[in-house]
This record gives C-alpha cells, structure tokens and sequence, in this order.
C-alpha cells in the first residue's frame, strides 16, 4: 500500500513540477531577455515586470506543491525511488509539455537528450 | 549563444550542486530537529553552511530564471543537467565515496545529452503572427508594390 502512496507521490510530483517549468517560461519568456532588459531599464524594472507576471506566481505555486510532494513521497517511500523517479520522468513531460503547450521545436536531438537525462539520472541513483 | 549565455547556464549548474551539498553538509552539522522543536529550523539558518547554500539557491534560481528569458525550457534542463556530473565528481574526489560503474555510465550519458542539445539552437523563433485585419485594411496600391 506505501508503494501505491508513494507513486501516486511521484505522479503529484512530475505534474506539478512540470506544470510549474512550463509557467515560469512561459513567464519569462513574455518579460524577454532579463539581460538586455536590466542594461535598458535596470534591475527593479526586471523584478517589478517578473514578480506582477501571473504565469511566474502560478509557476511558483506549482514548484511549492511539488515540494511538498516530495516530502510527502519521502516520507513514504524510500529516496532511491523517489528522487530519481520524479527527476528522471520530469524530465520526459518537460520535452512533451513544452511541444504541446510553449510551442518550442522539440527535435530528435532534444528528444535525445531529454532521454539520456533521464536514464542517467536512474542510473546515478542505482 | 554568447559567452556570458555560457557563463549563466554555468552558474545555473554551479550553483544548484554546490549550493544542495552545502545544505547537505550545515543540516547534519546542525542535527535532526525534532518536530517538537520547529523553531530549530529558523536556527539552523545560522549555520554557515545552511547560510551560504541558501543564498547559492538563490542564486541558482535568478540564473534559472535568467536563462529561461532566452533558451527554450528543453534546452536549459537537460544543459543544466551537468549538476549531476559535478555532484558525482564531487562525491568521489572531495567526500571520497565509493562511485560505481553504473553511476559513471549514468555520467557517460548525462554528459552525452549536454553535447547533443548545446549543438542545436537555443530557442525556437515563431514566425510572427498575421494580422488578418491590418491586411484586409491595407490599400491595394500597397500590395502591388
């Protein structure tokens, strides 16, 4: 029965982590380049434009429930199941949700990537 | 990419590990704290180690943030994935841990991942929208010219 509470823990954790990527770029993405926007500006008209963005306070709530899904996951699972199955999955619907939702060009070289991340996280984990 | 990008996503990788090991290494300096005793927490601030491995944390999030206003989401994580490599290595020539071979094949393809996306382009350009109604109103001579 742990080991049902503890995926399902995965499961909150990969959604809600990937749900909250997705909304911090998409966040920044509509500020533009922090760099050349501070030179042009300054600092507190960087803060001032990322802090009022929607998608970055709804990025952050998201990132805050897939912090507490981990600790729920931790305390119900064990660490070696836990973060590398949350980190390693994140970073596959990560690649899926920024095709279907940031519209970014997601091609066989990034599909590499994303997937040799993956596995390598396991596989640092095992 | 220019090689102050470079330098961000350096700091992105540089300042998650070494800041997460930090952490690591002030909370058992500090002990386990006692859900009876929650105010150790806020203490445990105190630590140097926790200090310091907080404000990297900080840093590694305005470096994400940054990185994330110019490169495309599934260019920034698996580039930034590097962390990965950097606490492998750290565990085995500073804290002198056993690595096996399988860690280092998951370094071997965590490494090979980095090489693969930072040879493509950083972020995807969308071609501007049309503005249907401005060129419904554009005067015919326009189009001809």
């Amino acid at each position: 029965m742990k080991q049902a509470y503890a995926w399902s823990a995965i499961a909150a954790i990969v959604l809600a982590s990937t749900t909250g990527d997705v909304l911090l770029s998409r966040a920044m993405k509509q500020v533009g380049d922090v760099g050349a926007l501070w030179r042009r500006s300054g600092l507190w008209t960087v803060m001032g434009r990322v802090l009022q963005n929607p998608n970055f306070l709804l990025g952050i709530l998201a990132m805050t429930v897939a912090f507490y899904s981990l600790l729920f996951g931790l305390s119900w699972g064990d660490v070696s199941l836990v973060a590398p199955a949350s980190a390693s999955l994140t970073f596959v619907t990560n690649a899926v949700a920024a095709r279907v939702f940031l519209h970014e060009r997601v091609d066989h070289r990034r599909w590499m990537a994303a997937l040799l991340v993956a596995g390598g996280v396991v596989l640092l984990a095992a | 990419m220019t090689f102050r990008k470079y330098l961000v996503l350096a700091g992105v990788t540089l300042c998650a590990s070494i800041g997460d090991s930090l952490l690591s290494r002030g909370m058992k300096q500090v002990g386990s704290i006692s859900l009876n005793h929650l105010p150790d927490v806020i203490l445990a601030v105190l630590n140097p180690s926790v200090a310091l491995g907080i404000l990297l944390l900080l840093g590694f999030f305005a470096s994400y943030m940054t990185a994330l206003s110019w490169a495309d989401l599934t260019y920034v994580l698996p580039a930034t994935s590097l962390g990965y490599v950097l606490l492998t290595l750290i565990a085995k020539f500073y804290l002198h841990e056993t690595v096996t071979t399988s860690r280092w094949t998951g370094v071997l393809l965590i490494s090979a991942a980095v090489g693969f996306v930072t040879q493509g382009p950083a972020l995807t350009h969308h071609p501007p929208k049309a503005q249907p109604h401005e060129a419904e109103c554009e005067p015919a001579s326009a189009r001809n010219d």
